[in-house]
């Protein structure tokens, strides 16, 4: 048997069988994309509240002018809050279709202000309070609690969110996979090999993951390998984070249902720019990046699509000496997709003045993300009580009425 | 032991791998080694199994590598260059670039100063490689790899890369099978480990918990053993004024405190940073004294019976199973109480205990590489590590790579999933078509030196033919070259435990 036999013989297996799980046609239901932003993205140059004197005040160089103001000037959101300009040709778009919704004021409870103890924080999604497993991440438990889920990391390593030993979780998610998509090499290993190893792991203990990741292997690239024939019919290629995404975008509307993508580089403590420069430049990619996401998961997919943008938290609301922000506290989330009920800020709102500032030097935590969480996961797939306790133990969903 | 002696006893004793190893005798040499070579078997069945045991728990500087492995090593800037100077010409490179008026100068000049951060990195990572494939002293390299991931440091924070070199060769690998307090302590106070957990930026009115908590909950007792939030911020009280210092003046203190004043290179304990009150640790009252408090809680911690407990479990989870037996996790736990925290009496009660040869544990990737590579070239000194070095971390089990202070898991399940098995296949295929690039040294315009992976050799037709599973025999037959046969070898399930 080739290996076009082999896969057309496994893609008319109905219902799939993946890692022991059965699944029903995975093409109806939702989809949930977790995008990290690794380094504590600048949340208020970026949603920016332009309207609030004390914004100028506390960034007299990095701060971005109200809607209007300026030729390179943000764009009308609600209230006090402009978007930065690198996002006019992207995620305005959604804003005006009403797919794109922020949470100001959105967090966590750990105040340690350290990148790792905090991501981790984010990433097991237990109570900071007492002791926590490094073994069970809530997007691991999220899997295990969904009975439909297709999860996949797009990551070099499989991350601690999707870490997945607490509980039943456990059983069932022995092995989520994860696979690198920034550069993906055509497999080496060819047909008549991957047959032979496969007869090798014939009833071992191993044979389910060793076919499952062939064909993750075979999924990823023939996703790639159609991107390029694209290139060729002369479509500008996109690189960094956009080509990611575009890939992401594919697989996730073909092949997974729940993914989890983190991008570095957001730790601007020096020189970070303004309506320019280096943080502009990021953004501007990030924003190609999830349009792209959304242009490949395809209209149908979309529909019932979420995409949330977290971080570990925000920046000091004042600029430091070096033209650039520090560690701070609360952080603005972003949730988008045609699940998304967007085109406003959600969760609860205090007017930015010196006195609301957290320890005089952060925004303020309101809304906890593990509430932000459960609330539009309750939504997205109907989880009942004891599920979300499962995801997020001891922590009660906020409807911010995202879904 | 007198290694000398050994060697010339195994020089004339190569013949003998072609006699069929007891499976048995392989299966042990496997646990304990970072993988069979035809050599090291021939070692550890000249000298007898015990006595090459007590060896592996009890090795001597005498223990030394090839001279082409040496040799690597002695070329290396971190082999001569002390840490304090590493570390302080790397930060006035860094300042110099950051003043650098030109922005496009100023990006040439720190690219290249993260340039020479990540070649100190590399350089730590060549050497444990050389070590980890040559060293006759097996044991003691694979537990320098178990201590490192326990007291995890990730080489990207801020500047621990010109660091890793002195961290695993002064805090790491000469405690290894000692004590286990000394282990605790060298870790404790080597900068990597400070900067890795912000101690350094602890002081009695900014008290930074970090370090305190993975102290407990990581390094000793273990994460729900009993101790509590408190303790955790009365350790942290205890630790204030432990950390780096990379000025040559002393800080401004009062007279009063400068006798107190620690220093040891990068060192630091800073009395003027110090909380004096007196602490509350674990039912233990400690008298606000300074550094002696540290010395005081470490003791308690060390003595502490969760430690003892968790060390086991730890230990016995990485070399023979995820689940060890009960029972013997208790008895390593009473040999290490016993023998106040030796970690060869530990081991010794480990590797003698039943089932442990014969343990199914499943390779993490390092342990996957390195046995794949020692098999296939043995004695036959690669001259390049890179190749191993990015496969490592195409696996996702780069060297000093894991960013949180857990360390990678310990646990089969964490290596199996469907993506990194793949990976895992094409990385085989690597190994096992070619010289994969070892054998080019890593200098602008060399080329290859001759060398080819020989997985089908003596010991194979010896051995290892005749353990293999009927599958795995039926898909070898049908390999069409050397290379083939090699990534099927290196593929198969025989291989992955």
């Amino acid at each position: 048997m080739n290996r076009r036999t082999l896969l057309a013989g496994l893609t008319a297996l109905a219902p799939m069988t993946v890692a022991g799980r059965v699944w029903a046609a995975p093409k109806a239901d939702a989809r949930l994309l977790v995008v990290f932003l690794r380094g504590a993205y600048d949340a208020v140059n970026i949603v920016a509240p332009v309207g609030a004197d004390f914004y100028h005040q506390s960034r007299p160089i990095l701060g971005l002018a109200k809607p209007g103001e300026a030729p390179n000037a943000t764009l009308a959101l609600e209230g006090d809050w402009g978007l930065h300009p690198a996002l006019h040709d992207t995620l305005y778009l959604l804003w005006q279709r009403k797919e794109l919704a922020f949470i100001p004021f959105a967090g966590t409870d750990d105040l340690t202000r350290s990148h790792f103890e905090t991501q981790d924080t984010i990433e097991m999604g237990q109570p900071v309070q007492g002791s926590r497993s490094y073994n069970s991440g809530f997007m691991g438990r999220l899997a295990g609690v969904l009975t439909q889920s297709r999860p996949i990391a797009f990551t070099d390593q499989l991350p601690l969110i999707f870490h997945g030993k607490s509980g039943d979780a456990e059983a069932r998610h022995a092995g989520i996979p994860n696979t690198g998509i920034a550069s993906v090499g055509k497999p080496a290993v060819d047909d008549r090999q991957v047959q032979l190893i496969l007869s090798m792991y014939k009833g071992n203990s191993l044979e389910q993951a060793v076919r499952e990741g062939f064909q993750v292997r075979d999924d990823v690239y023939r996703s790639v390998a159609e991107e390029m024939t694209a290139a060729n019919r002369g479509a500008a290629s996109p690189r960094g984070f956009e080509l990611s995404a575009r890939r992401i975008g594919k697989l996730m509307r073909e092949q997974y249902n729940l993914g989890f993508v983190d991008i570095g580089g957001w730790d601007t403590h020096v020189n970070q720019g303004s309506a320019t420069g280096y943080l502009a430049d990021r953004i501007g990619e990030l924003g190609r990046g999830l349009a792209g996401f959304a242009e490949e998961i395809g209209p149908d997919t979309w529909r019932n699509t979420a995409v949330v943008v977290i971080s570990e938290f925000g920046r000091t609301f004042r600029e430091n000496g070096d033209r650039g922000t520090d560690h701070g506290h609360g952080s603005v989330y972003w949730a988008m997709g045609g699940a998304i009920r967007g085109g406003r800020m959600a969760g609860p709102q205090v007017k930015i003045e010196q006195a609301t500032l957290f320890q005089n030097r952060d925004l303020p935590v309101l809304t906890d993300y593990r509430a932000m969480f459960g609330g539009l996961l309750q939504k997205l797939y109907g989880l009942s009580a004891a599920q979300l306790q499962t995801v997020f133990p001891q922590a009660a969903p906020q409807d911010l009425a995202l879904v | 032991m007198k290694t000398r002696h050994t060697l010339t006893v195994l020089a004339a004793l190569v013949s003998v791998a072609a006699a069929p190893v007891p499976p048995a005798e392989l299966a042990l040499f496997n646990h304990v080694t970072w993988g069979a070579t035809d050599s090291g078997l021939a070692q550890m069945r000249a000298m007898g199994t015990e006595r090459w045991l007590q060896w592996q728990l009890h090795p001597t500087p005498k223990d030394t590598l090839p001279p082409a492995a040496q040799a690597q090593i002695d070329a290396m800037a971190i082999s001569h260059r002390p840490l304090t100077q590493l570390v302080t010409d790397l930060q006035a490179r860094q300042k110099a670039a950051n003043q650098m008026a030109d922005p496009a100068e100023k990006q040439v000049a720190q690219k290249s100063y993260q340039e020479a951060m990540n070649d100190t990195a590399r350089q730590a990572a060549a050497r444990d490689i050389l070590r980890d494939l040559y060293s006759p002293a097996q044991l003691q390299e694979r537990m320098t790899w178990f201590w490192f991931n326990h007291f995890n440091v990730h080489q990207y924070k801020s500047d621990i890369r010109p660091m890793l070199g002195d961290y695993i060769d002064t805090a790491i690998r000469p405690h290894v099978l000692g004590k286990f307090r000394d282990l605790v302590m060298a870790t404790l106070q080597h900068p990597a480990m400070l900067r890795y957990l912000d101690n350094a930026a602890s002081d009695a009115a900014h008290v930074n918990e970090n370090e305190a908590r993975e102290l407990m909950e990581l390094h000793t007792m273990g994460v729900g053993s009993g101790y509590t939030q408190q303790d955790v911020q009365e350790l942290a009280r205890i630790l204030t004024g432990v950390g780096i210092d990379t000025n040559a003046q002393n800080p401004n203190l009062p007279l009063r405190l400068l006798p107190q004043l620690i220093r040891n290179g990068l060192f630091e304990y800073n009395p003027g940073r110090h909380d004096f009150h007196d602490k509350t640790f674990l039912g233990h009252v400690i008298a606000g004294r300074g550094f002696e408090e540290v010395q005081e809680a470490v003791d308690i911690l060390c003595h502490e019976p969760a430690t003892a407990q968790h060390i086991a479990l730890q230990l016995a989870t990485y070399f023979m199973d995820d689940a060890p037996p009960a029972p013997l996790v208790d008895q390593m736990a009473a040999a290490f109480t016993r023998s106040d925290g030796d970690i060869a009496s530990v081991m010794n009660v480990l590797v003698h205990a039943p089932g442990f040869a014969t343990a199914q544990k499943f390779k993490d990737p390092v342990r996957y590489v390195l046995s794949a590579v020692r098999l296939a070239y043995d004695q036959h000194v690669i001259l390049n590590t890179q190749p191993i070095q990015g496969w490592l971390n195409r696996l996702a089990e780069g060297l000093y790579n894991h960013e949180t202070p857990d360390g990678y898991s310990l646990i089969s399940t964490a290596w199996t999933g469907p993506g990194q098995l793949a990976t895992r296949f094409e990385v085989a295929r690597q190994i096992g078509f070619g010289s994969a690039g070892l054998f080019r040294p890593p200098v602008a315009g060399s080329t290859d030196q001759p060398g080819f992976p020989t997985l089908e050799n003596a010991l194979f037709f010896s051995t290892t033919r005749a353990e293999l599973t009927p599958p795995t025999r039926t898909a070898l037959d049908q390999a069409m070259s050397p290379q083939e046969w090699n990534m099927l070898f290196l593929s198969s399930p025989d291989f992955m435990y």
